[in-house]
């Protein structure tokens, strides 16, 4: 077994490593892969109707859809870009783990969680054919099938060139083994899989990526050492949240606090975490309304915490690491770039074992996040798309093998993704900024859907046309020229990183606009149909009778307390 | 599309089967224990990380045969449970 793995070690690497892995590190990883293939096989037998397939038989605790939740936005290649960040911008990072985390979190929980979960409906597309109709749904369900499945296959690319600078692994054999897996995973269990073994992540990130937080600050010498080394390397406040944000040029993100505040906290991560069915289909698979309220506030918990294990390890590399690290594009013999971060203090600290068990948490983030978007897109593509428009009258046997299908599908759609970005890497950046051109538009449109029962079909469909294409519009000025920033972020020393918030907070405005509107001149949907769908008209169970302790708003607001503690401690 | 299609409604379905924290305990324990005996080994085969003397693989070790160990047990199938 030993000299096997040594063997296939040996194969896989070649001398321009970051990281050299023993055998046990192998074997780590190798037992990582047979467990998920393990475990696909064992709930092949649980998955035998389309509810099982697609919504986990919606039968979740709230601490199993909570934890997984959070995963499915857990990957690897998040915790290695907010790293990254960390390095770059500080401890301004933090913001997209706290405002952008917990008020949309706890707002999605308290707030609309009900409507997606009473109203019945299997993905968010779906309650968009229900509140608005068929114009809104499609749009929302192609455009969502569309973008997840190419994000997968971004995803699995940067999976792959991430294991070929760090551990030197054959980018195609990390693109194909990762994708068989995923596939073989996925096809047999459906969400089950893809939840269980979210998960399973869970743990291994935390586990395996702790020992860097809590040597690194032995080694600094506790936070005011830290603080100290980074002040003695670099100028500029890397170490609070609020205080430089008083103006675009106070701090190295280029950002201004209502940026932050209004274009973060209030749109984006309201659509990420709100609309992105990615994530919301998680939320929906638990067994009962309490569990399905509690999932994101029981998940926007452990968000707070996130930043242990990922901001903080960029901060000891600033203050710890003895070179610099620089940009992608400076890269040269001899140097790291930002995105390195956290494999280099991985190997910082930790020896054989641990390694492994840092670098499985890498590749189980990348697959999660892989299984995440491809059942995902397997539920849309089935109920949104093939469905409606394709084959009405289909059993339910039928669409059980549309999606396995459909997995495959996405799979393989994916792995093309992967092949077409290792040619022109330039569609990442694109392809990213598309997927963010949707949802700011799309919380718009369901937020408005929920709540004001005026809003009609009409105006729903041509709000969420407009939020998206004025997006587009504003990308594109900036791409064509970057003097337009000034007038989008409305200040001359804003960065590229301010552009995303205000574009987000401007077609968002632009989508609520449109939407009224045209709903104002089009005639609304009756008081009957709008029954389970819209505040005012569906009946909400009431939490009274719980003890305070079981209440989803107990929890909400204890999350509260915890971030204005943070907040006031790292202002 | 003139015509309206609703919905399917959910259905809640309950299996009975292994919960997610038996397989996250089963891994753990492997895991654990394979980390603590390479790491004991460095007792006497010091590895060249920065810190090496605070042996953080046997604590990690130690942590995961503590916590896989308990997540198996409590949710090993046993007859009678759901």
């Amino acid at each position: 077994m030993s000299a096997s793995l040594s063997m296939l070690a040996m194969w896989l690497t070649d001398e321009n490593r970051m990281i050299s892995l023993q055998t046990p590190d192998l074997l780590i990883i190798v037992i990582y892969f047979v467990m998920v293939l393990g475990i696909g096989f064992y709930l092949r037998r649980f998955a035998n109707t389309s509810d099982d397939f697609f919504m986990a038989g919606r039968d979740m605790s709230a601490w199993v859809a909570g934890l997984s939740f959070l995963s499915a936005n857990l990957g690897a290649l998040e915790l290695m870009g907010w790293a990254a960040a960390a390095y770059q911008y500080g401890i301004l990072a933090t913001h997209f783990y706290w405002i952008a985390a917990f008020p949309s979190m706890v707002f999605l929980g308290l707030v609309m969680m009900p409507f997606y979960y009473i109203s019945n409906t299997h993905s968010v597309p779906g309650y968009l054919q229900l509140r608005y109709g068929e114009a809104t749904r499609a749009l929302s369900g192609i455009s969502f099938a569309f973008m997840t499945v190419l994000m997968s296959g971004i995803n699995m690319y940067a999976m792959a060139l991430v294991m070929k600078v760090v551990l030197g692994w054959n980018i195609h054999f990390s693109i194909w083994i990762s994708s068989l897996t995923v596939a073989v995973y996925v096809t047999l269990g459906g969400l089950y899989s893809a939840i269980f073994n979210e998960v399973l992540q869970f743990f291994l990130i935390w586990l395996g990526a702790l020992t860097i937080p809590v040597l690194g600050m032995i080694e600094a010498g506790g936070w005011n050492g830290l603080v100290a080394k980074i002040h003695q390397r670099v100028q500029g406040d890397y170490v609070h949240l609020w205080s430089p944000m008083s103006t675009f040029a106070g701090n190295p993100m280029g950002v201004h606090w209502t940026g932050i505040l209004f274009g973060l906290g209030g749109v984006i991560a309201f659509g990420y975490w709100t609309t992105d069915f990615l994530v919301v289909q998680r939320a929906m698979a638990a067994k009962d309304l309490r569990s399905a309220k509690m999932a994101p506030i029981i998940a926007s918990y452990f968000k707070m915490f996130v930043p242990l294990i990922v901001i903080l390890p960029g901060l000891l590399a600033l203050g710890l690491l003895p070179f610099k690290l620089v940009p992608e594009s400076a890269v040269g013999p001899g140097l790291h770039s930002y995105n390195e971060v956290l494999p280099l203090m991985l190997a910082r600290y930790c020896g054989p074992g641990l390694l492994g068990l840092g670098v499985t948490a890498l590749i189980a983030g990348f697959m999660s996040g892989m299984a995440g978007n491809v059942s995902a897109f397997a539920t849309v593509w089935t109920y949104d798309i093939y469905r409606p428009y394709l084959n009405r009258t289909g059993t339910d046997k039928h669409y059980l093998l549309v999606g396995r299908w459909c997995t495959i599908l996405g799979v393989i759609a994916s792995i093309g993704t992967a092949y077409l970005v290792t040619h022109f890497k330039s569609i990442m950046d694109y392809m990213q900024a598309l997927v963010s051109f949707f949802i700011a538009p799309l919380f718009a449109t369901v937020i408005l859907g929920m709540l004001w029962k005026r809003a009609t079909a009409k105006g729903g469909f041509w709000g969420l046309l407009a939020g998206t294409l004025s997006s587009v519009a504003m990308y594109t000025a900036v791409v064509v020229n970057p003097a337009a920033l000034r007038y989008l972020a409305l200040s001359p020393d804003a960065k590229p990183m301010a552009e995303n918030l205000y574009r987000a907070l401007w077609s968002w405005i632009i989508c609520v606009v449109v939407t009224v509107i045209v709903s104002l001149c089009t005639t609304p949907k009756t008081e009957k149909e709008l029954q389970g769908l819209v505040y005012g008209f569906t009946s909400i169970p009431s939490d009274k009778g719980l003890a305070f302790y079981k209440r989803p708003i107990f929890w909400g607001a204890g999350v509260a307390v915890i971030f204005a503690v943070l907040q006031y401690i790292f202002w | 599309m003139k015509e309206k299609v609703q919905d399917i409604p959910v259905h809640h379905t309950h299996h009975k089967m292994l919960p997610v924290w038996f397989f996250i305990g089963v891994l753990l324990l492997i895991y654990g224990v394979i980390i603590l005996f390479v790491s004991v080994r460095e007792y006497s085969h010091p590895t060249p990380v920065v810190l090496a003397e605070y042996h953080a693989g046997v604590w990690g070790g130690v942590i995961l045969l503590l916590f896989g160990g308990g997540y198996t047990w409590r949710f090993w199938p046993r007859a009678g449970r759901r």
